[in-house]
């Protein structure tokens, strides 16, 4: 079945094969000395666990190991340049992880009495603060747990606010095409319609297709600023005004954000809305896969429908706003939340992280952020034009978007090209997205690179360039043989998935 | 800058090679009205040592939870996580990691979030879990919206015992959606009869257990009740401890269960990050929300994980995606995982049972307190009791000494004046008897004032 | 053999007498899907428009509606694509059929597209 050399149990050198914990119980085993528990009644009302939960038993360097080996096979922004575009895996600073860990920060409650959080309060409003100021936008909703959440947050506001004036009837969303997936899933959730607008040949909305669109019936427009081709949308201020005639409200997806931090406030832009992915512009960690931190600025219009809760500095120090009833006399009655989105008081640990990161930088450095990560990207496109085949002509924003026009005829595909990066020691970038162009690949360098590494980048992107025209098609279809796994079978995974361990008792049964 | 690699020789090489005299004209496509004339006011660059003076003195500012007896729960809990958990996630292949869209160098992720998966479904008694969701209440939103599509139903019904914020988010999120929620009273001695609420249009009836005033009850009959009408059973667990002790609502019947898995490896954060768990019958799989990992081979028949069953979401269905969720709480989920393997089947039971007999000794104990009476006849680890005086003043004159006490019911039910004197607490492994005596004297001489 | 119709979202309708027909989805549908994991069919009894949903076609990176190529009432389905999708892939045109409808409108029957109409339909595609 292998076509790879063998090994005694299948390590192959630092790449240790890994059981998983179900297969490695030491019955009875614990990782964790807790004292023994001492007599009292139980007050379980008759609800004792019966039969055991069917966990495994390990010692503590057992699972040490284990996680450290499993480590070893992921990919990581600590171990190389990852280009994945609209992701922005930046750097991540240490210092972030270390504030975010003190225990006066990490170590408190959110229902804590008010007087006993101050610090923390003054933190969000200080984050909140900066949000406001870098993006010259009147107000931030500071709970959505994510960039989607953000969207539905921003959308909510948009469709309770129109609600407010009477315009519930309101309900086309204008999205282009080139959106990321979260956009009309989030629109539909808002029980919006989405009403797609092509891009232009020079990858931006088609302005006159746009304002077509725009009517009575249209809530909202939603677009990427900059857009998912790494392209700045320069009409920005046309189609908000247009939108506003219309009636409708601007809603900025700030995926992008990265690229003009520090530079271009997206308020001067004429949105009403934006979402902010703390984990992308201000490096709060990825984590393999979050959690993330989606505040979401929002306009004058937009600002009294805000989700609660939200920090309210007053004459006594900062407190908190948690329920709609309590808004009323807060704000003098002009706040009309439109709910509650999130358990608590939002991200608080990542809006630590990204407070430590703003801090370090400064505005100065949020300046140089954006730049440096534009100025990557283009040197990126420049270093590689000749030979790959960039979808629209320059200068991109922090991203570079390439299709696959040079691998014509050569029997290499995207993905395959994908692949075959990985075998040279990088994560492949974002690949077949945004769907606007052929086999594209989407690739954001971010500013977090040394001149160093960008070369040798494009050392490894022209030479599989080369590689694929001469015509080395095993090289790539064989890709990756260097990785801890070859390529993966998802049809097997889909057609019946195993989603869980199951003991061996269990898995002979189920298959009966 | 220190975490700036360019520089300026470096910039000049690159602006020469892209053909752009400065980085400033590679805007040139941002609107010169656009762009920022003026400096933001904001400050400059600081190094580490001005950082970390401005970030501890905020952290200073703060009663952590560690200066004072603790009994802060409702929702959120105070556990003792390992040492070897923060460290193992701080390894930066795992924290710098993104979403494992390219299998091959992510098999790390990977499994951990099998195991992770696995570990849900056996807490809970259920047969699938999905790689988590942003907290308790977002999970609780998409489970009734889950409900929504398997049923084709639009009501459901929200018991009394519901943590107020999973109650909320839930109208929330179904707010603009063709949905009926009738959510009931506040329910703190578990009296509601929700059986008799269930209707044929009913898509969902969502239970907490133990209830947000720490109540326990057997969901069996009303799952049973919610079968016979086509409806599901939605249990939510709020304090994931309580499933080493407590039958888990799979084996009661439940067809979807949502928890806060915080709890769990992870810290109290000011309430967030948290970790939303979420798990179902595997009959309902394919309109669960959520990633899910699953298991597969590869090209040399190696056993591998992949993400799977993606076409549930957004990124490929779009507006018809299951949910429009993107990301998860991958580094909470890892957190998670390496605490109950730590654990394991003898730790976490033991750690369960400990966090039972220390709320018994703080209900034995309070019990002995004048003016104070338990609401509860069943609990986990929290319970609720009334005070003679309103519980927020009472909280506040503690917090002062400080000790703190817990949350008053009126914190999360403003709106119930009836409330007004009821005070939730909970104990767990970190509560000492020194800890629940100190809040017992300081509680009798706050009621006698 | 009964004739078999085509529609433009790459189904094909053949006619099995006194109003029945079965549908499914082309080779040329089923190789552009790629491997397909998950078919969803509707109910037996339920009524269709031409043109509304009648089902999901799911492969590994993307999902598909079936559409109702004519008015008819669902009356069976094909058990066997649950425990295998592959059938779609395999045999797009006879063993991997997905729904019978009676009753079905003949008027729109005949509307749809021949094979040679079709076979130039696809051709223009590339």
């Amino acid at each position: 079945m292998s076509n790879t050399p063998g090994t005694i149990l299948g390590h192959r050198g630092l790449d240790h094969e890994e059981a998983l914990i179900f297969e490695q119980d030491s019955p009875g085993m614990t990782g964790v000395d807790l004292p023994a528990v001492p007599a009292g009644p139980d007050r379980l009302g008759g609800l004792a666990r019966k039969g055991a939960i069917g966990l495994p038993g390990l010692s503590e360097p057992d699972i040490v190991r284990h996680y450290t080996r499993l480590s070893r096979k992921n990919y990581a922004i600590d171990s190389g340049l990852y280009p994945l575009g609209s992701c922005t895996m930046k750097h991540n600073p240490r210092l972030n992880e270390k504030m975010a860990r003190l225990p006066g920060l990490a170590d408190i409650h959110p229902l804590q009495p008010v007087e006993t959080v101050q610090g923390a309060l003054k933190l969000i409003d200080e984050v909140a603060h900066w949000l406001k100021t870098l993006t010259g936008m009147p107000a931030v909703a500071m709970s959505p747990g994510a960039g989607a959440h953000g969207e539905l947050c921003g959308l909510m506001s948009i469709h309770a606010a129109l609600e407010h004036k009477g315009h519930g009837h309101r309900r086309r969303i204008v999205v282009p095409e080139s959106a990321h997936g979260t956009n009309p899933a989030t629109a539909a959730l808002v029980g919006f319609t989405v009403d797609p607008v092509p891009a232009n040949a020079r990858g931006r909305v088609d302005l006159d297709a746009l304002t077509a669109k725009l009517g009575p019936d249209v809530a909202a427009v939603m677009i990427t600023n900059p857009n998912t081709c790494g392209l700045f949308e320069g009409d920005m201020r046309i189609i908000a005004d247009r939108v506003h005639a219309a009636g409708g409200f601007l809603y900025c997806d700030g995926a992008n954000f990265n690229a003009i931090v520090g530079r271009v406030r997206p308020g001067d832009l004429g949105i009403d809305a934006m979402h902010i992915n703390l984990h992308k512009t201000f490096s709060t960690p990825h984590g393999g896969g979050g959690p993330g931190a989606g505040p979401v600025v929002l306009s004058a219009a937009l600002a009294p429908f805000a989700p609660v809760p939200w920090v309210v500095h007053g004459k006594d120090g900062f407190s908190l706003v948690e329920t709609a009833a309590a808004a009323g006399p807060a704000s003098a009655g002009t706040a009309k939340p439109f709910g509650r989105l999130k358990g608590f008081h939002g991200q608080m640990g990542m809006f630590v992280r990204a407070l430590t990161y703003m801090l370090s930088h400064g505005r100065d450095g949020l300046a140089r952020v954006s730049g440096d990560s534009v100025l990557a990207a283009n040197y990126i496109m420049a270093s590689v034009s000749d030979v790959m085949t960039p979808s629209f002509d320059g200068p991109c924003m922090h991203e570079c978007l390439l299709d696959d026009r040079f691998l014509k005829d050569t029997g290499v595909t995207t993905l395959d090209f994908a692949k075959a990066m990985i075998d040279e020691g990088y994560h492949p970038m974002t690949v077949y997205f945004p769907l606007v162009v052929h086999g594209a690949m989407l690739i954001e360098p971010t500013e977090s690179e040394s001149k160093r590494s960008l070369d040798d980048f494009i050392k490894v992107l022209r030479g599989l360039t080369a590689a694929a025209k001469a015509g080395e098609v095993a090289r790539f279809k064989n890709a990756p043989m260097f990785a801890p796994r070859r390529r993966l079978d998802e049809t097997r995974a889909a057609r019946s998935p195993v989603l869980r361990w199951k003991p061996k008792l269990e898995q002979g049964a189920a298959a009966e | 800058m220190r975490y700036l690699p360019q520089t300026e020789a470096d910039q000049r090489v690159m602006l020469a090679k892209v053909g752009a005299k400065s980085v400033e004209a590679l805007f040139k496509d941002v609107p010169e009205a656009a762009r920022l004339k003026t400096p933001l006011d904001l400050p400059d660059h600081q190094g580490e040592i001005e950082v970390e003076r401005h970030l501890r003195a905020l952290a200073a500012v703060n009663v952590s939870a560690g200066d004072a007896p603790f009994f802060v729960g409702a929702g959120a809990y105070r556990h003792h996580v390992p040492a070897s958990v923060d460290a193992l996630i701080q390894r930066g292949e795992f924290l710098t990691s993104y979403t494992p869209y390219q299998p091959e160098i992510a098999q790390g992720t990977l499994q951990v979030l099998f195991e992770f998966q696995t570990q849900v479904a056996l807490l809970t008694g259920m047969e699938v879990a999905n790689a988590s969701m942003y907290d308790g209440p977002t999970g609780c939103a998409e489970a009734v919206l889950m409900a929504r599509r398997v049923t084709g139903r639009k009501r459901a019904i929200l018991s009394g015992g519901l943590h107020p914020h999973y109650r909320d988010a839930t109208v929330t999120v179904t707010r603009f959606l063709d949905m009926e929620i009738d959510a009931r009273a506040p329910d703190p001695s578990a009296r509601e009869d929700l059986a008799a609420k269930i209707d044929s249009d009913t898509a969902c009836v969502v239970v907490q257990n133990p209830s947000v005033f720490g109540q326990l009850r057997d969901l069996t009959a009303l799952a049973d009740a919610c079968h016979a009408k086509g409806a599901l059973l939605i249990a939510v667990v709020t304090e994931v401890v309580s499933l080493g002790a407590v039958t888990p609502p799979g084996a009661m019947g439940a067809d979807i269960v949502v928890a806060e898995g915080q709890g769990l490896g992870n810290a109290l954060n000011f309430g967030g990050p948290y970790l939303g768990l979420f798990a179902a019958r595997e009959k309902f799989l394919r309109t669960m929300p959520g990633r899910l990992c699953g298991e597969t081979v590869d090209a040399d028949g190696r056993r591998g994980y992949v993400l799977t069953l993606s076409t549930r979401e957004q990124h490929i269905r779009r507006e018809k995606a299951t949910s429009n969720i993107c990301t998860n709480s991958g580094l909470c989920a890892l957190a998670f995982t390496i605490h109950v393997a730590l654990l394991g089947e003898e730790g976490m039971t033991r750690l369960a049972r400990i966090n039972h007999e220390r709320a018994g000794a703080l209900a034995k104990r309070l019990e002995r307190v004048k003016g104070v009476k338990l609401v509860n006849d069943s609990f986990f680890n929290e319970i609720t009791v009334t005070l003679t005086k309103p519980a927020t003043a009472v909280v506040s004159a503690l917090a002062k000494l400080p000790i703190l006490a817990g949350v008053p019911a009126s914190r999360l039910f403003p709106e119930r004046a009836e409330l007004a004197n009821h005070l939730i607490l909970a104990a767990t492994e970190l509560t000492t008897d020194a800890d629940i005596e100190a809040l017992a004297v300081a509680l009798e001489k706050e009621l006698a004032a | 053999m009964a004739e078999m119709r085509f529609t433009k979202e790459h189904e094909w309708v053949r006619d099995d007498g006194a109003g029945m027909v079965t549908v499914g989805i082309t080779a040329y549908a089923q190789e552009q899907l790629g491997d397909v994991v998950f078919v969803d069919l509707p109910a037996v009894g339920k009524k269709l428009q031409q043109g509304s949903e009648a089902g999901t076609i799911e492969s590994v990176k993307t999902a598909a509606e079936l559409y109702a190529p004519v008015d008819g009432e669902v009356v069976e389905t094909n058990a066997r694509l649950k425990d295998e999708p592959a059938l779609v892939n395999s045999s797009p045109t006879d063993d991997g059929w997905f729904v019978k409808l009676k009753s079905a409108n003949k008027v729109q029957l005949a509307t749809l597209m021949t094979a040679a109409q079709y076979k130039s339909y696809c051709d223009g595609l590339h």
